[in-house]
């Protein structure tokens, strides 16, 4: 796997984890989003963090990208305090959301220049040109960003989202609303950009087929705690599954008190 | 300056200076936008122009010294651009729904803030700049002939424009966009009590005390004061620069509240049309 590649690179060196959460929670007034979740992902290794609707997945992201405050808990990323660093390791990382497009009054190229200003990149237009040239979006850089297909605005949102070389990539649903030559096509430059930088990606997906080609890893959510660990492999051998849609299925329906939180 | 492994600088200018980039591209990429900032102060100095000049020889008020409307009209425009060219280019992000990728970057909110309160000033300066010139032109009068005491008004007016700029942005961080009419009607329902057009005297006793408590009504009072007397108030100018701050103060805590507190609903990746 070449998830697994990624992950020997840093097996060496013993850096801190990517990720380390401990006890998260996340209480809103009328209900608990995330209910003391303890993981960590090792650097290098793509993970998938998988849940029906309204499990937490979405929550961990924003608390992991600093952009939700949690009730309680520790969040490391990259070695450092995101509640108290976030700063710090920012500029390290990057997001990428096909439900949160760029402004559409700017063109492409404008959006581009803006972010990579904000990570504070040298030579921008030669990175923007470069990462243009590598997600085939050179031929609409001038065009405004809400003048995009699906496939376009995903490949533009990846092109933001890789402009500082993150470290760490946060991605929520990375295919969503693509077809399925888009989608494949976006899944074989995320496997190729990972093997080649030794990246860490924490993915939320609803879509099997995708965890099971790119993930090492998968952390299986359920309101807000979570219920199960391991790679696809394993999980559908525990489950005596055929594929991992159908130990999602089994998990998600499964009424909960069978269900034990790990960490 | 900090330099990270992606051969990145860390710089809080080069951040602010993106920001602006941002609020300048938006604004160059809609003419009408950029004509509607000519368009009101224009409009509102004519309508005040051609009422002077029938004032001028109907009412000794005006008689007394010909620009004191138009000087009204335009110090007021500073005011209300000031607020709206900052809550304008806020409410950009907002209808964008920006801020979840804004705030996963290194942008502070400071620096946001920072652009904000700049762009402000270019909406003021592109807006009644011309005005200004137009009315040398069509009326023979000039505001800048009121010297160094325009740019002390100017400050005032500019900095009370910030201040209620930041509470209202942070009123919307706070409720929403179903607040965000907040951002052209607020600083109308001081209009009546900044004594633009008139002195205070004219309230009522009791308005006033809350007359009194605006930067702008020094303002408003001293720029009479130096029209119809030739005296520069500098007593007026230094209560309006304490007002200022404190209200300065109020604006940035009630602006960073509403932030954090957006952090804590999870408001930032949600928040927009």
């Amino acid at each position: 796997m070449l998830a697994d590649r990624g992950m020997m690179r840093h097996i060496g060196a013993m850096p801190a984890p990517a990720i380390e959460v401990k006890t998260l929670v996340k209480r809103y007034p009328s209900a608990i989003a995330v209910d003391g979740i303890s993981f960590t992902v090792e650097r290098g290794v793509v993970t998938a963090l998988l849940g029906g609707n309204g499990a937490g997945k979405t929550t961990t992201l924003s608390i992991l990208l600093g952009l939700l405050l949690p009730t309680s808990g520790t969040v490391h990323v990259l070695g450092e305090d995101i509640l108290r660093h976030r700063y710090r390791v920012l500029p390290r990382m990057n997001f990428s959301s096909p439900f949160v497009d760029l402004p559409h009054r700017l063109t492409v190229r404008q959006n581009l220049l803006i972010y990579a200003r904000l990570y504070g990149l040298r030579r921008r237009r030669e990175r923007i040109e470069a990462l243009a040239a590598d997600l085939q979006v050179g031929a609409f850089l001038d065009r405004p960003a809400g003048k995009l297909s699906a496939g376009q605005k995903t490949r533009v949102a990846l092109a933001k989202a890789l402009l500082n070389e993150p470290e760490l990539l946060l991605l929520d649903e990375p295919t969503a609303s693509l077809d399925p030559d888009t989608g494949d096509w976006v899944r074989g430059y995320l496997e190729a950009w990972q093997a080649r930088t030794g990246a860490t990606i924490l993915m939320a997906s609803h879509n099997m087929a995708e965890v099971e080609r790119m993930c090492a890893d998968v952390l299986m959510m359920k309101t807000g705690r979570i219920v199960d660990r391991g790679s696809p492999r394993a999980l559908i051998a525990r489950y005596g599954r055929a594929n991992l849609e159908e130990v999602f299925l089994h998990i998600v329906r499964k009424p909960e008190p069978a269900l034990e939180a790990v960490s | 300056m900090s330099r990270t492994d992606n051969g990145a600088t860390g710089g809080s200018a080069g951040r602010v200076w993106a920001m602006l980039l941002r609020y300048l591209y938006l604004l160059r990429s809609s003419w009408p936008r950029t004509l509607e900032l000519l368009y009101w102060p224009t409009l509102q100095m004519l309508i005040w122009g051609f009422m002077s000049q029938f004032l001028y020889v109907n009412s000794n008020y005006v008689f007394r010294a010909f620009g004191v409307l138009l000087a009204a009209v335009m110090l007021w425009d500073v005011l209300f651009r000031g607020q709206l060219g900052l809550s304008i280019s806020f409410l950009e992000e907002m209808w964008a729904r920006n801020l979840g990728h804004l705030f996963v970057t290194p942008l502070r909110p400071v620096e946001w803030v920072a652009a904000l309160l700049s762009m402000s000033l270019i909406r003021v300066l592109v807006g009644v700049v011309p005005a200004a010139l137009l009315a040398i032109v069509l009326y023979h009068y000039s505001i800048f002939a009121l010297g160094l005491p325009l740019v002390a008004f100017f400050a005032v007016l500019l900095a009370m424009g910030w201040a209620l700029g930041l509470a209202i942005c942070g009123m919307i961080l706070r409720h929403g966009m179903g607040a965000e009419s907040l951002a052209w009607l607020a600083v109308f329902t001081l209009s009546p009590v900044s004594a633009v057009y008139y002195p205070v005297s004219i309230l009522p006793h009791w308005l006033q005390h809350v007359a009194w408590a605006l930067p702008s009504t020094y303002v408003f009072e001293g720029m009479r004061t130096l029209l119809f007397q030739k005296i520069f108030r500098a007593d007026y100018l230094a209560t309006a620069a304490v007002l200022d701050l404190a209200m300065l103060a109020l604006g940035a805590g009630v602006f960073a509240l509403s932030f954090r507190g957006a952090r804590q609903r999870g408001a930032l990746l949600q928040m927009g049309e």
